[in-house]
């Protein structure tokens, strides 16, 4: 079978378009690329959606957390402790198995037991509470001299928040929340581990190049080609990061504006 | 484990809770959470060598023990862990079956890789085909640490290397002024120096640490998780005395909890080190400790 046939074939695979068997036996290094390449299509689903939607969720929290009010301020640190102070790991399985025993209770959650969408709310729930805590951090390093002119100009309420509080928290940010976003995909890899079923062996990139080691017994093979996967998207994401960085320190002087510094990677 | 225990299906439901609760199998239920615990105790120290000899190599003056400490950094931290985890066990389970291969049956000639197997000769199975089942155990959970070591070493690497570079640069060249080689000033002025600043990033790395181990499950390891899983199925009275619904909804809130009580708890402990390290110090913190004392 040449390379092409195995690109049409399996390229989709992961979302459950082409071949339907996988390969059992002689496996070539273009099925285990393509596979495997196939399978990062779910992790940059999940890795987008969570980010997009968590962005705004952690926006609230964090402001949350610096609201004076205790009957915001209180559920907004709780929501940030149990999220950040529990495995990620563990959240998935206690999430997959509260899904599970919802949907005998009503089948309106039978959609929240599969991947697509279950993990997915893990997922931003997650992001939210990281991304909350590091905007809070921002919230509170936000020079407050900027917030005086703003007062001196007669901004107010939500037209303050919307044109100088916000972007001077998202300025700030910026750096650790590149880092953020990176942990967020690499975590994706997590979720056809934990609990939530791979529906017709559609699966993460994870999930098929553990299918091919396992297969293989040749672990030197699928994790370099994952690992090279991983690299190219965690670069592509700092080119995109680093884009936004510059558009947010477009009015700084020159010397003033910091390059983003990408700590890469940690385990939650 | 009570002496009402014997016959459970008509027991009261605090009754029956306690001799649930008191099951043999839960019993290996509470030893696993022992499990994570020794991981913990033996992962950071081996981890914390594993990063300060990265952080050495990666400011060797010999150019190859350099690149090797920086790529060693630099490609752990650069693709996800999990990852690692799931290579290493098996790449480190074949190379020192591999390596016993090569020393233990030096006329082997057939290829070690045949097709889909990885095939050594039987004296150099790890660990051998008749040894006891703890033996089997032990050998999984030992690969597990290594596994672990590894990959925290890198981040604690890039830690104790970036708190090498904090230490000020004055104290360094006042030690080259008393005459000090730069092994001597390397022990003597730079190590005692580097662990306030390396403190805060390794506390967090303990926190990842902690958050990281219920992934002993993906590695093979009888821990909690697998416990979890275990007891919370569903059970039914063909199997066992004591039938349940799926329950496994209510085991795992069960380990966020002690999860989130354990990150707490060393949350608080940490700080208390945190503030006794930097009394007297020469950085915000130690200023700060002192403006309230005045």
């Amino acid at each position: 079978m040449s390379c092409a046939q195995t690109i049409a074939d399996y390229a989709l695979r992961s979302v459950g378009i082409g071949e339907r068997l996988l390969p059992r036996s002689d496996f070539t290094l273009c099925q285990q690329f393509t596979l495997i390449g196939s399978g990062m299509i779910w992790n940059v689903y999940f890795g987008l959606f969570a980010l997009f939607f968590g962005f705004f969720l952690a926006t609230a929290v964090a402001m949350g957390k610096s609201a004076r009010n205790p009957l915001i301020r209180k559920p907004a640190e709780w929501f940030i402790f149990i999220f950040r102070g529990s495995p990620l790991f563990i959240q998935f399985f206690f999430a997959y198995f509260a899904f599970l025993s919802l949907k005998s209770v009503s089948p309106f959650f039978d959609a929240f037991t599969s991947a697509w969408l279950g993990a997915l709310i893990v997922l931003f729930l997650n992001t939210a509470a990281y991304s909350g805590e590091i905007f809070y951090g921002a919230l509170r390093s936000i020079p407050r001299g900027d917030v005086e002119a703003a007062d001196a100009y007669g901004f107010s309420g939500w037209t303050r928040f919307r044109r100088i509080i916000w972007p001077t928290m998202l300025r700030l940010a910026w750096p650790a929340y590149t880092n953020e976003a990176i942990f967020l995909f690499h975590a994706t890899t997590l979720v056809f581990f934990s609990g939530f079923p791979a529906f017709q062996q559609r699966g993460d990139a994870l999930y098929y190049a553990n299918y091919f080691a396992d297969k293989t017994f040749n672990p030197f093979v699928p994790y370099p080609i994952l690992a090279g996967y991983f690299i190219l998207l965690t670069l592509a994401l700092i080119g995109v990061f680093g884009l936004v960085n510059r558009h947010l320190n477009r009015h700084l002087p020159q010397e003033a504006r910091r390059p983003l510094r990408v700590r890469p990677n940690v385990i939650r | 484990m009570f002496s009402f225990c014997t016959d459970p299906s008509i027991l009261p439901d605090w009754q029956w809770m306690a001799c649930y609760l008191t099951t043999g199998k839960h019993m290996a239920f509470y030893v696993s959470f022992g499990t994570v615990l020794l991981l913990l105790a033996i992962t950071a120290p081996v981890s914390l060598g594993f990063g300060f000899l990265g952080a050495m190599a990666a400011r060797a003056r010999l150019w190859p023990v350099r690149i090797l400490g920086r790529a060693y950094i630099a490609v752990v931290r650069g693709v996800p862990d999990i990852a690692f985890f799931l290579f290493f066990v098996i790449a480190l389970d074949q190379a020192f079956e591999w390596l016993r291969h090569k020393v233990l049956c030096p006329d082997w000639d057939q290829p070690i890789r045949q097709g889909n197997d990885f095939v050594v000769c039987a004296e150099a199975k790890l660990p051998l085909g008749t040894a006891p089942q703890w033996i089997h155990e032990t050998y999984g959970f030992g690969l597990a640490v290594l596994t672990f070591a590894i990959v925290f070493g890198a981040f604690a690497a890039n830690v104790i290397f970036g708190a090498m570079r904090t230490v000020p640069r004055a104290q360094m060249e006042t030690a080259e002024a008393y005459g000090m080689t730069r092994r001597q000033s390397f022990w003597r002025i730079l190590v005692p120096q580097m662990w306030v600043y390396a403190l805060p990033g390794l506390s967090n790395l303990w926190m990842i640490l902690i958050k990281a181990t219920p992934l002993l499950f993906l590695l093979g390891v009888e821990d909690i998780v697998y416990w979890a899983r275990e007891l919370g199925g569903a059970k039914t009275p063909r199997f066992t005395d004591y039938p349940h619904p799926d329950w496994r909804m209510w085991y795992f809130l069960a380990l966020l909890v002690f999860y989130l009580a354990f990150t707490k708890l060393s949350e608080i402990v940490l700080e208390r080190l945190m503030q006794r390290l930097t009394h007297g110090q020469a950085t915000m913190g130690g200023e700060a400790q002192r403006k309230a004392a005045a």
